[in-house]
């Protein structure tokens, strides 16, 4: 038997209108929002990039957790933000570099790194230099900007953005991890990113160091 | 309904024909270094045993034509994929596809080539409009068009269906045959996409039908992400090869897909007295 609360595991099944049910009667209880979010359902999406990093769950189970956490999400969020906000994990942007437009990966990062707390800006795939700096301008404070290339040939444009996050003098204050198939620790470090994960648990996993 | 089209890619001295009237042609998708880093490290080493192992292997396992690519980060592809045809025109004659984004290296490629090779690939990104149809034309080589543009892999059939138009527009305006053209109408994942495999196998029909090009598609990227990926690579390949699916590119080793294309082709009629699914019975049998 699970050893996770009932909303959690949940979460963890992807039943969107369970997840809605619990929710609903949590908040009835008089539990706060934010204690439904960082209590009971970021846990059930942890577990989720856990049991794909395993080689337990497939990329079909995660879209639906990661559904299911949405529907909530739409309930929870507008009540969250009534009641004085909370503690985000952090602000992430993502994207797949410019020439390339495989977002599978991309997505998974995204989702769990929202189910986990983050706050995601998803410029999409085929992003250009200038989007990427764009969007790190618009916001102040620290920033992880996360970069997902899948084919050879879109690897090369990695070290132009990371030179251009230092054109731009916001290298200080942006984290950049990378990630996609081709790439590997060396990689990253030749280009001068932060960091690079084998799997989208271990991004989350980085993303939390890199911000901490 | 358009009229059945032949493409016909060359090497040196055999000729390979893909229409819908005749059995499918496989062309072997295993010479490519991307997600392969052991084939990397030899390729960047000037070492080419794999892809002769490779090239050999796929041909006794049916493929009629070989896809090349020289993906490899960071490498001179241009001089890399001309070593590699070079090795493999050395061991084999099946002609070859050329699988490249990188227009110096299509060009470099397409001069040493001593056939009509087919190429892969074009899009209907202006920016690949204009500098692969006229290499194309000028080499006289076939090319696959893939229905993906600058706002990226639509998620209609009709969208699909325009980017075709508009790649075939193009490419007849400046001489190059329709019947040298073929289609790639893109295989998504159906793990991470709704509806992928619908689309795709809509878009192969409406595509054959409005223009009766012939039709590619890599179709093992229909089950990335889900368990039991060839047992749904085989039954999608039979599902395509009925819409009008011509040549695949995959990897004709694998028994299960190799299997779901002989034995589509006897459904649609285009294996007489059976002759290729019983060649290849007693080929398992041996």
């Amino acid at each position: 038997m699970s050893d996770f609360p009932e909303l959690t595991q949940a979460v963890i099944d992807g039943v969107g209108k369970k997840v809605l049910e619990l929710v609903n009667a949590e908040l009835e209880a008089g539990t706060t929002p934010q204690s439904i979010l960082a209590d009971y359902m970021i846990p059930g999406m942890l577990e989720v990039g856990n049991l794909m990093q395993e080689g337990e769950y497939f990329i079909p189970e995660v879209l639906r957790a990661a559904k299911a956490m949405k529907g909530a999400l739409e309930i929870l969020e507008p009540l969250i933000a009534e009641s004085g906000g909370t503690d985000s994990a952090g602000y992430v942007v993502i994207g797949t570099v410019d020439g390339d437009i495989h977002d599978i990966g991309k997505n998974l990062v995204g989702m769990l790194l929202k189910g986990s707390g983050f706050e995601v800006n998803d410029l999409g795939v085929s992003v250009t230099t200038d989007t990427f700096i764009e969007a790190l301008r618009a916001r102040s404070g620290p920033v992880l900007l996360g970069l997902s290339a899948l084919i050879t040939p879109t690897m090369d444009e990695m070290p132009a953005v990371v030179k251009a996050v230092e054109d731009a003098g916001l290298r200080e204050r942006v984290k950049i991890m990378v990630g996609g198939a081709p790439i590997d620790q060396e990689f990253a470090d030749e280009i001068g990113a932060d960091g690079t994960a084998e799997d989208a648990a271990g991004a989350v996993a980085l993303a939390k160091r890199l911000l901490a | 309904m358009a009229e059945h089209l032949t493409t016909t890619i060359k090497s040196e001295i055999q000729e390979v024909s893909i229409s819908r009237d005749l059995p499918t042609i496989i062309i072997g998708e295993r010479i490519n270094p991307t997600g392969r880093k052991k084939l990397q490290e030899e390729l960047k080493k000037g070492n080419f045993d794999t892809v002769s192992r490779d090239a050999i292997a796929q041909v006794e396992a049916g493929a009629a034509i070989l896809d090349v690519n020289a993906g490899v980060p960071r490498a001179d592809e241009p001089a890399l994929l001309v070593e590699m045809i070079k090795h493999i025109l050395a061991i084999t004659d099946v002609p070859l596809c050329i699988d490249t984004a990188n227009v110096a290296a299509l060009e470099a490629a397409l001069k040493l080539y001593p056939g009509k090779a087919l190429v892969n690939s074009v899009n209907g990104e202006e920016n690949k409009l204009e500098a692969i149809l006229p290499l194309i034309k000028e080499y006289g080589a076939a090319v696959i068009g893939l229905t993906m543009d600058d706002d990226g892999i639509p998620k209609t059939v009709q969208k699909r269906l325009d980017i075709a138009r508009k790649i075939i527009e193009r490419a007849t305006k400046i001489g190059i045959p329709l019947e040298d053209i073929v289609i790639d109408p893109l295989a998504l994942s159906m793990g991470a996409e709704e509806g992928a495999g619908k689309i795709a196998l809509k878009s192969i029909q409406a595509i054959s039908k409005e223009f009766g090009v012939n039709i590619t598609m890599g179709c093992s990227n229909i089950s990335f992400g889900i368990p039991d990926r060839e047992a749904i690579n085989a039954t999608f390949m039979g599902m395509a090869i009925c819409c009008g699916l011509t040549c695949p590119i995959t990897n004709p080793l694998k028994e299960q897909v190799h299997m779901a294309i002989l034995a589509a082709d006897l459904c649609m009629g285009r294996d007489e007295f059976a002759t290729n699914w019983i060649g290849a019975y007693r080929k398992r049998k041996k």
